[in-house]
Protein backbone atom coordinates (compact mmCIF):
# COMPACT_ATOMS: atom_id res chain seq x y z
CA UNK A 1 0.00 0.00 0.00
CA UNK A 2 1.31 2.76 -1.28
CA UNK A 3 1.39 6.44 1.01
CA UNK A 4 -1.78 8.31 -0.47
CA UNK A 5 -3.98 5.19 0.05
CA UNK A 6 -2.96 4.63 3.47
CA UNK A 7 -3.61 8.05 4.25
CA UNK A 8 -7.40 7.53 2.86
CA UNK A 9 -7.42 4.30 4.40
CA UNK A 10 -6.64 6.09 7.65
CA UNK A 11 -9.38 8.66 6.90
CA UNK A 12 -11.94 5.97 6.14
CA UNK A 13 -11.48 4.52 9.42
CA UNK A 14 -11.52 8.00 11.26
CA UNK A 15 -14.95 9.41 9.85
CA UNK A 16 -16.67 6.39 10.30
CA UNK A 17 -19.16 7.18 13.00
CA UNK A 18 -19.76 10.63 13.94
CA UNK A 19 -21.17 11.45 17.13
CA UNK A 20 -24.58 12.88 17.45
CA UNK A 21 -24.47 16.90 18.80
CA UNK A 22 -25.95 17.01 22.63
CA UNK A 23 -28.45 20.14 21.88
CA UNK A 24 -27.34 21.68 25.27
CA UNK A 25 -24.23 22.43 23.90
CA UNK A 26 -24.83 25.69 21.90
CA UNK A 27 -26.74 27.35 25.23
CA UNK A 28 -23.96 25.83 27.41
CA UNK A 29 -20.83 27.49 25.31
CA UNK A 30 -22.92 30.47 25.29
CA UNK A 31 -23.60 31.33 28.87
CA UNK A 32 -19.94 30.04 29.40
CA UNK A 33 -18.54 32.68 26.50
CA UNK A 34 -20.77 35.66 27.86
CA UNK A 35 -18.93 34.67 31.53
CA UNK A 36 -15.45 34.99 30.26
CA UNK A 37 -16.86 37.84 28.10
CA UNK A 38 -17.84 40.19 31.22
CA UNK A 39 -14.93 39.03 33.46
CA UNK A 40 -12.89 40.12 30.41
CA UNK A 41 -14.80 43.63 30.74
CA UNK A 42 -14.48 43.76 34.36
CA UNK A 43 -10.62 42.87 34.32
CA UNK A 44 -10.29 45.88 31.80
CA UNK A 45 -12.07 48.16 33.40
CA UNK A 46 -10.60 47.81 36.72
CA UNK A 47 -7.17 47.80 34.94
CA UNK A 48 -8.32 51.34 33.51
CA UNK A 49 -9.37 52.45 36.80
CA UNK A 50 -6.19 51.62 38.63
CA UNK A 51 -4.32 53.19 35.76
CA UNK A 52 -6.41 56.73 36.19
CA UNK A 53 -5.64 56.59 39.99
CA UNK A 54 -2.41 56.19 39.16
CA UNK A 55 -1.51 59.13 37.11
CA UNK A 56 -3.86 61.39 39.37
CA UNK A 57 -1.33 60.34 42.18
CA UNK A 58 1.82 60.97 40.20
CA UNK A 59 0.27 64.38 39.69
CA UNK A 60 -0.68 65.26 43.09
CA UNK A 61 2.62 64.07 43.87
CA UNK A 62 4.61 65.88 41.36
CA UNK A 63 2.49 68.90 41.86
CA UNK A 64 4.02 69.17 45.60
CA UNK A 65 7.15 67.20 45.56
CA UNK A 66 8.63 69.48 41.78
CA UNK A 67 10.80 66.47 41.47
CA UNK A 68 12.14 68.60 37.68
CA UNK A 69 13.55 71.67 39.92
CA UNK A 70 17.64 70.69 40.96
CA UNK A 71 18.01 70.43 44.28
CA UNK A 72 20.73 72.83 45.78
CA UNK A 73 23.65 71.57 46.25
CA UNK A 74 25.20 70.36 49.27
CA UNK A 75 28.90 69.60 48.13
CA UNK A 76 29.69 72.85 48.51
CA UNK A 77 32.01 72.69 51.49
CA UNK A 78 31.06 75.07 54.53
CA UNK A 79 33.09 78.47 53.78
CA UNK A 80 34.79 79.28 57.54
CA UNK A 81 37.28 82.05 58.72
CA UNK A 82 35.92 84.88 57.58
CA UNK B 1 -24.63 53.30 22.97
CA UNK B 2 -27.01 50.68 24.97
CA UNK B 3 -28.77 49.77 21.74
CA UNK B 4 -25.81 49.26 19.60
CA UNK B 5 -24.50 47.14 22.10
CA UNK B 6 -27.49 45.15 22.44
CA UNK B 7 -27.53 44.70 18.59
CA UNK B 8 -24.32 43.59 18.45
CA UNK B 9 -25.06 40.72 20.87
CA UNK B 10 -27.76 39.34 19.21
CA UNK B 11 -25.96 39.62 15.99
CA UNK B 12 -22.83 37.91 17.61
CA UNK B 13 -25.41 35.16 19.07
CA UNK B 14 -27.04 34.74 15.95
CA UNK B 15 -23.99 33.96 13.94
CA UNK B 16 -22.53 31.97 16.59
CA UNK B 17 -25.76 29.92 16.59
CA UNK B 18 -25.14 29.34 12.71
CA UNK B 19 -21.47 28.75 13.48
CA UNK B 20 -22.17 26.08 15.88
CA UNK B 21 -24.93 24.49 13.84
CA UNK B 22 -22.31 23.66 11.22
CA UNK B 23 -19.30 23.29 12.99
CA UNK B 24 -20.30 21.59 16.17
CA UNK B 25 -20.59 18.12 14.88
CA UNK B 26 -16.97 18.00 13.26
CA UNK B 27 -15.37 19.36 15.94
CA UNK B 28 -17.40 16.46 18.64
CA UNK B 29 -15.63 14.16 16.23
CA UNK B 30 -12.81 15.30 16.32
CA UNK B 31 -12.54 16.06 20.59
CA UNK B 32 -14.30 12.10 20.84
CA UNK B 33 -11.32 10.83 18.45
CA UNK B 34 -8.80 12.27 20.34
CA UNK B 35 -10.36 11.39 24.31
CA UNK B 36 -10.81 7.69 22.30
CA UNK B 37 -14.01 7.52 23.34
CA UNK B 38 -17.03 5.14 22.38
CA UNK B 39 -18.89 7.95 19.83
CA UNK B 40 -22.66 7.68 21.91
CA UNK B 41 -20.69 7.89 25.60
CA UNK B 42 -18.30 10.78 25.08
CA UNK B 43 -18.39 13.55 28.21
CA UNK B 44 -14.86 14.10 28.04
CA UNK B 45 -14.81 14.75 25.09
CA UNK B 46 -18.12 17.06 25.25
CA UNK B 47 -15.84 18.91 28.63
CA UNK B 48 -13.26 19.93 26.09
CA UNK B 49 -15.43 21.24 23.35
CA UNK B 50 -17.49 23.24 25.25
CA UNK B 51 -14.75 26.03 26.55
CA UNK B 52 -13.70 25.87 23.50
CA UNK B 53 -16.50 27.16 21.73
CA UNK B 54 -17.35 29.31 24.59
CA UNK B 55 -13.70 30.88 24.08
CA UNK B 56 -14.43 31.51 20.39
CA UNK B 57 -17.92 33.10 21.36
CA UNK B 58 -15.69 35.38 23.96
CA UNK B 59 -13.55 35.92 20.55
CA UNK B 60 -16.45 36.48 18.07
CA UNK B 61 -15.64 40.12 18.23
CA UNK B 62 -12.44 40.60 17.33
CA UNK B 63 -11.64 37.59 15.29
CA UNK B 64 -10.81 40.08 12.29
CA UNK B 65 -11.73 37.79 9.61
CA UNK B 66 -9.92 34.88 11.07
CA UNK B 67 -11.59 31.58 10.83
CA UNK B 68 -13.94 30.93 13.53
CA UNK B 69 -13.28 26.94 13.42
CA UNK B 70 -9.76 27.73 13.32
CA UNK B 71 -9.76 28.91 16.47
CA UNK B 72 -12.00 26.64 18.17
CA UNK B 73 -10.21 24.01 16.73
CA UNK B 74 -6.93 25.30 17.95
CA UNK B 75 -8.22 25.98 21.07
CA UNK B 76 -9.44 22.38 21.50
CA UNK B 77 -5.92 20.92 20.01
CA UNK B 78 -3.86 23.09 23.30
CA UNK B 79 -6.38 22.53 25.77
CA UNK B 80 -5.86 18.88 24.77
CA UNK B 81 -1.98 18.83 24.54
CA UNK B 82 -1.67 20.64 27.84
CA UNK B 83 -4.38 18.25 30.39
CA UNK B 84 -2.97 14.99 28.60
CA UNK B 85 0.95 16.03 28.63
CA UNK B 86 0.96 18.12 32.05
CA UNK B 87 -1.80 16.75 33.88
CA UNK B 88 -1.15 12.83 34.40
CA UNK B 89 -4.34 12.72 36.20
CA UNK B 90 -6.36 13.76 33.37
CA UNK B 91 -6.93 12.36 29.50
CA UNK B 92 -3.93 10.72 29.80
CA UNK B 93 -4.68 8.13 32.41
CA UNK B 94 -8.10 7.54 31.58
CA UNK B 95 -8.61 4.32 29.82
CA UNK B 96 -9.80 4.43 25.86
CA UNK B 97 -12.74 2.70 24.90
CA UNK B 98 -12.34 0.06 22.82
CA UNK B 99 -14.93 0.86 20.50
CA UNK B 100 -13.05 3.92 19.29
CA UNK B 101 -10.16 3.44 16.34
CA UNK B 102 -7.65 5.47 18.13
CA UNK B 103 -8.06 3.52 21.15
CA UNK B 104 -5.22 1.88 20.93
CA UNK B 105 -2.62 4.88 20.51
CA UNK B 106 -1.14 7.58 23.26
CA UNK B 107 -2.67 10.74 23.65
CA UNK B 108 0.04 12.50 21.44
CA UNK B 109 -0.18 10.37 18.54
CA UNK B 110 -3.98 10.57 18.68
CA UNK B 111 -3.64 14.92 18.66
CA UNK B 112 -1.34 14.82 15.89
CA UNK B 113 -2.93 11.67 13.96
CA UNK B 114 -6.60 13.65 14.12
CA UNK B 115 -4.87 17.18 13.18
CA UNK B 116 -3.00 15.55 9.92
CA UNK B 117 -5.23 13.26 9.01
CA UNK B 118 -9.33 14.08 9.94
CA UNK B 119 -8.50 18.07 10.15
CA UNK B 120 -6.39 18.21 7.11
CA UNK B 121 -3.78 20.24 8.66
CA UNK B 122 -0.48 20.69 7.52
CA UNK B 123 2.58 19.20 9.00
CA UNK B 124 4.67 22.70 9.32
CA UNK B 125 1.14 24.25 11.28
CA UNK B 126 1.01 20.83 13.43
CA UNK B 127 4.65 22.02 14.12
CA UNK B 128 4.54 24.85 15.06
CA UNK B 129 0.99 24.42 17.14
CA UNK B 130 2.73 21.82 19.55
CA UNK B 131 6.24 23.01 19.14
CA UNK B 132 7.77 19.91 17.69
CA UNK B 133 9.99 19.68 14.87
CA UNK B 134 8.15 18.81 11.58
CA UNK B 135 10.20 15.75 10.92
CA UNK B 136 8.82 14.50 14.90
CA UNK B 137 5.62 15.31 13.87
CA UNK B 138 5.46 13.38 10.29
CA UNK B 139 7.59 9.76 11.65
CA UNK B 140 4.78 10.44 14.99
CA UNK B 141 1.59 10.09 12.19
CA UNK B 142 3.46 7.69 10.06
CA UNK B 143 3.70 5.44 13.23
CA UNK B 144 -0.06 6.25 14.62
CA UNK B 145 -1.54 5.87 10.61
CA UNK B 146 0.42 2.27 10.62
CA UNK B 147 -1.12 1.66 14.23
CA UNK B 148 -4.47 2.31 12.95
CA UNK B 149 -4.13 0.46 10.22
CA UNK B 150 -3.06 -2.84 11.79
CA UNK B 151 -4.31 -2.54 15.05
CA UNK B 152 -2.87 -5.38 17.28
CA UNK B 153 -5.05 -5.79 19.46
CA UNK B 154 -3.61 -5.39 23.38
CA UNK B 155 -4.13 -2.91 25.35
CA UNK B 156 -2.21 -0.30 25.69
CA UNK B 157 -1.91 1.85 28.97
CA UNK B 158 -2.32 5.69 27.82
CA UNK B 159 1.00 7.25 28.78
CA UNK B 160 2.98 8.44 25.90
CA UNK B 161 5.90 6.19 24.95
CA UNK B 162 7.83 5.05 22.20
CA UNK B 163 6.42 2.19 20.43
CA UNK B 164 8.12 -0.56 18.45
CA UNK B 165 5.72 -0.41 15.09
CA UNK B 166 6.84 -1.90 12.17
CA UNK B 167 5.57 0.42 9.21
Amino acid sequence: MNRPQREAAVRRILERTQPPVPPELWGEAVRRGDRLLRRRRLVHRVLWLLLCAAVVAFGVWAAGAHPWVEPPSQTTPPVTGW
Amino acid sequence: MRDRQASREARRAREFEAFVAGAAGRLLHAATLLTAEAPDDNPRARRLLTPALAHTYARWDRLHGEDPYDCARQYLATRFAREAWHHYGGFAQSRPHPRSPLAELAPRERLILVLRMYEGVAEEQTAALLGLPVERVHSICDRAAATVLHPTRTPVPGAAGAKAVPS
